[in-house]
C-alpha cells in the first residue's frame, strides 16, 4: 500500500495523524527501539528515522549534537538500514529515512533506493536536496514505489508551490515557520493561510512541522493538517525525563 | 575562457561541481540573491563604485614587489610577489566583503552574518559592517575563538558579536552550518556574506567575481614591472578565493602555469591536513551546499582537517578548483606544516616580508620550483595576507621561548590585577 492510501486509511478512524522521529543511534539503537514502543503504543502513524551526518545544517541544537553523539558512538549507514528493517517488520507504522543528500549521494541514488525498500521503509526525507537536483532519484523512486516527501515552506513563492506539487507524492512536508527544527512555533492564522496555500497545489495528505510540542498545537492543527510531526519535543522530554516521561509526552499530546 | 558562462550547460555547475543544495525554505533567498548578483554584475556603474571603494577604503591597488634578494639566493626564476597583504584589515579578504557589502545595501538589508576560521574574514566583516552601518554577527568555532583572540578582540571592538560555536569540530565548517541556520531564520532582513569561493552558487561566482580584481591588476602591474607574462602564479587554497582571485588575470594566457598550493598539514597519509586535491584522500560529496571534492569518509561524514594556518583548515574546495583540477588548468601542490614555517623565515630574513601563514604555503612550492627555473624565468606569488598581525599565532608556529615568556609575565601581571 502506498503512503497516501495508508493516510487515508488512518484517517478514517482519527482526525489529525502524527509522524514522530528517532535519530539512529542516539542516545543508542536501544534507547530508539524503547522510544518506537512507546511511539507504538500511543498510536503514533509514521515515524522518521534520521540517518546521522556529521553537517546536520537545517537542524536545530539538539538535533545537531544528537547527530554528533550518534556518529560519534560509530554510528554507520549499514546500522541504520538494519534498523530501519527491524522496526519495519515489528511496529504497525510505517517508516520512512530522513537524512542529509550527501548520505545518498555517496552509496549511489540507486543503491539508496533500493537499500531503503529493502529496509521496508516506504519514503524519504533529503531536506538539502532541492527540485531541481532531485529528477533522477525521484524517478527510480517512483519505479520501486518510493515516496520522496517534498517540503513546502513560508518563504516559497506560489509559482514555485505549483512545481513542488506537480512532483509530490505520498504526503507533502509543510515547515510551520522559517528556522532550523526544535524552537517553538506560534501557531497562527498564519500557519493555517500556509497549509490552505500548499493544497491549492498538491492533493496529497499535508503533514506540518517544526516547532510542534503541545496537545494545542494539535488542536490548533486538527481540520487543518492531515499530520502533525513531532520531532525535537519528543526528544527533548526523553532526555529530561526517559521512558515513563515519554509515555505521558505522547499520551497528552494524543488525548 | 569564460568559465561563468553558463549557457552551455547548467547554470552554477563548472563540470559536475557546483550547485545549490540548499533547504526549500532558502531557495527564495538564494533567487534572490543570484537576481541582484546579475544585476550589479551587468552594471558597470557599479563595478566602478567597486573599484573605488577599494582605492578610497583599503589602499588598492596593492602593489607588486621584486624579491631580488631571495630570487639571487636561490638562483632561478625571479620571484615577484602581489601584495594583497596591504590591504586595510591585512588581507584579501576586504575585497569580497566591501563587494558583498555594496551588493547588501542593493538589496536592501540591514543585518549581515558571516562565518570565519582564522578570523580574518570576520574581521573585514566586521570592519565592513562598522563602515555601512549594518548589525553584524560573526560565527566562528569556538576552538578557532580560543586560538585567534586578537582578531576576536578587533570584530567585537568594531561592533559585531562574536558567537563561539560549539558544536562539531568547533571550527570553520560548523561556522557554516551555524550561518545557515541563521539564515534560514533571518532571512528577510539578513545577507549572509560568505568568505570563500565555495557554498551554493551564485557564492562561489560572486566572490571569485570581487576578488578578480587582484588578477586584473596583478597581469597589468608584471607586464609593465617584468616586461612580460610570469611564467607561473603561486597562490594558496583553503576555501580558494584568493587563487582563484589571481589567477583571473591570467586564465587566457596558454603560457602561464597556475598552481594552487594547499594545506599539507603533517603531510601525505597523515590524515592531518587540508589538501582535497593535492592529495588523494578527498572524495567528491555534497556539504555545506555545493558539490565538490571534500575530505570525507565512505559515508560521507567529513573528516577532520589539519593545517597550521586556520584560513586553510577546511573541508572542501571551491567547485570552481574541482573541475579546473580535472581539466588539467589549475596545478595542485601541498605544503606541510614545516616547510611553511622554513619558508617563512626564509622570506623574513632574505627580504623583510611577514606572509600570513596560510599565504606561506604558496611561497613554499615557488620557492621549491624557482632553483628549478632559468633566470630569465618570472614566477608571481599571491600573498594574500599578512603575518604581523597574527603574531599569537606566529610566534607559537615558531616556538619563540622569549615571546612565551614575554606572555607569561603578562599572564601574571593581569592575574595580580584581579585578585
Amino acid at each position: 500500500m502506498g503512503l497516501e492510501s495508508y493516510i487515508a486509511e488512518r484517517k478514517q478512524h482519527k482526525d489529525l495523524l502524527v509522524m514522530a522521529h528517532v535519530v539512529c543511534g542516539y542516545p543508542s539503537f536501544e534507547a530508539n527501539m524503547q522510544e518506537l514502543e512507546i511511539m507504538h503504543e500511543a498510536g503514533v502513524d509514521l515515524v522518521e528515522l534520521q540517518f546521522p551526518f556529521s553537517e546536520p545544517s537545517a537542524d536545530g541544537p539538539l538535533f545537531v549534537r544528537a547527530n554528533e553523539q550518534s556518529l560519534k558512538s560509530g554510528t554507520t549507514v549499514d546500522q541504520c538500514f538494519d534498523f530501519m528493517k527491524l522496526v519495519a517488520e515489528r511496529f504497525s507504522f510505517k517508516v520512512l529515512m530522513m537524512g542529509y543528500y550527501n548520505t545518498v549521494f555517496k552509496m549511489g541514488e540507486e543503491v539508496f533506493v533500493r537499500r531503503l525498500k529493502e529496509a521496508g521503509g516506504v519514503g524519504y526525507i533529503l531536506p538539502d536536496l532541492p527540485l531541481e537536483e532531485s529528477a533522477n532519484l525521484h524517478a527510480m523512486s517512483a519505479a520501486a514505489g518510493i515516496e520522496p516527501i517534498i517540503l513546502m515552506t513560508p518563504t516559497t513563492s506560489d509559482k514555485r508551490l505549483a512545481q513542488l506539487g506537480a512532483i509530490s507524492r505520498g504526503m507533502v512536508y509543510v515547515v510551520a515557520r522559517k528556522g532550523v527544527t526544535g524552537s517553538k512555533t506560534n501557531m497562527g492564522d498564519d500557519v493555517i493561510g500556509l497549509i490552505e496555500r500548499c493544497r491549492q497545489h498538491s492533493s496529497v495528505p499535508m503533514g506540518v512541522g517544526f516547532g510542534i510540542s503541545s496537545k494545542a498545537d494539535m488542536d490548533f492543527l486538527r481540520g487543518s493538517a492531515d499530520l502533525a510531526i513531532v520531532g525535537t519535543a519528543a526528544l527533548k522530554t526523553w532526555e529530561e525525563s526517559g521512558a515513563e516521561g515519554l509515555r505521558k509526552f505522547f499520551a497528552e499530546l494524543m488525548a | 575562457m569564460d568559465i561563468f558562462d553558463f549557457s552551455d550547460g547548467r547554470e552554477g555547475y563548472y563540470g559536475e561541481y557546483g550547485g545549490v543544495f540548499l533547504p526549500e525554505i532558502l531557495h527564495a533567498t538564494i533567487e534572490e540573491l543570484l537576481a541582484c548578483f546579475r544585476e550589479c554584475k551587468a552594471d558597470p556603474k557599479f563595478w566602478q563604485d567597486y573599484v573605488q571603494l577599494l582605492q578610497d577604503y583599503s589602499g588598492r591597488p596593492t602593489p607588486v614587489t621584486h624579491l631580488e634578494n631571495l630570487s639571487r639566493q636561490l638562483g632561478g626564476a625571479q620571484i615577484y610577489v602581489k601584495r594583497d597583504d596591504l590591504n586595510h584589515t591585512g588581507s584579501h579578504k576586504i575585497n569580497n566583503v566591501m563587494g558583498q557589502g555594496l551588493l547588501c545595501q542593493r538589496l536592501g538589508k540591514r543585518r549581515v552574518i558571516a562565518e570565519t576560521g582564522a578570523g580574518q574574514h570576520g574581521f573585514a566583516t566586521a570592519t565592513m559592517a562598522a563602515k555601512f552601518g549594518f548589525d553584524c554577527k560573526i560565527y566562528m568555532g569556538a576552538v578557532d575563538v580560543a586560538r585567534q583572540r586578537p582578531n576576536v578582540f578587533w570584530m567585537e571592538n568594531l561592533g559585531a558579536e562574536v558567537i563561539a560555536v560549539e558544536d562539531g569540530q568547533r571550527t570553520l565548517k560548523d561556522a557554516v552550518n551555524e550561518c545557515m541556520r541563521d539564515w534560514v531564520t533571518n532571512m528577510a532582513d539578513t545577507h549572509y556574506i560568505l568568505g570563500t569561493a565555495c557554498g551554493p552558487h551564485p557564492f562561489p561566482e560572486m566572490v571569485s567575481w570581487f576578488q578578480s580584481i587582484i588578477g586584473m591588476e596583478a597581469r597589468e602591474q608584471i607586464l609593465k614591472q617584468a616586461g612580460r607574462l610570469p611564467d607561473r602564479v603561486y597562490a594558496c587554497v583553503g576555501g580558494g578565493s584568493n587563487a582563484m582571485g589571481i589567477f583571473q588575470g591570467f586564465f587566457d594566457d596558454e603560457n602561464v602555469e597556475l598552481v594552487g598550493c594547499e594545506a599539507g598539514g603533517h603531510g601525505v597519509g597523515s590524515y592531518m591536513h587540508s589538501a582535497r586535491l593535492a592529495y588523494d584522500d578527498a572524495t567528491v560529496g555534497v556539504a555545506q551546499g555545493y558539490k565538490t571534492y571534500f575530505l570525507q569518509d565512505d559515508e560521507g561524514n567529513m573528516a577532520e582537517t589539519h593545517s597550521v594556518a586556520a584560513g586553510l583548515d577546511y573541508i572542501g574546495v571551491n567547485p570552481i578548483f574541482s573541475y579546473l583540477h580535472d581539466q588539467g588548468k589549475v596545478r595542485f601542490e601541498a605544503a606541510t606544516d614545516i616547510e611553511v614555517k622554513e619558508a617563512l623565515k626564509l622570506t623574513m630574513r632574505s627580504e623583510g616580508l611577514i606572509p600570513a601563514l596560510e599565504s606561506t604555503h604558496a611561497f613554499v612550492t615557488a620557492i621549491k620550483e624557482a632553483p628549478t627555473m632559468g633566470k630569465d624565468q618570472i614566477i608571481l606569488i599571491n600573498q594574500s595576507g599578512r603575518g604581523d598581525k597574527d603574531i599569537f599565532t606566529i610566534a607559537d608556529a615558531l616556538d619563540d621561548a622569549k615571546w612565551k615568556s614575554f606572555i607569561g609575565g603578562k599572564a601574571d601581571q593581569y592575574r595580580a590585577e584581579n585578585n
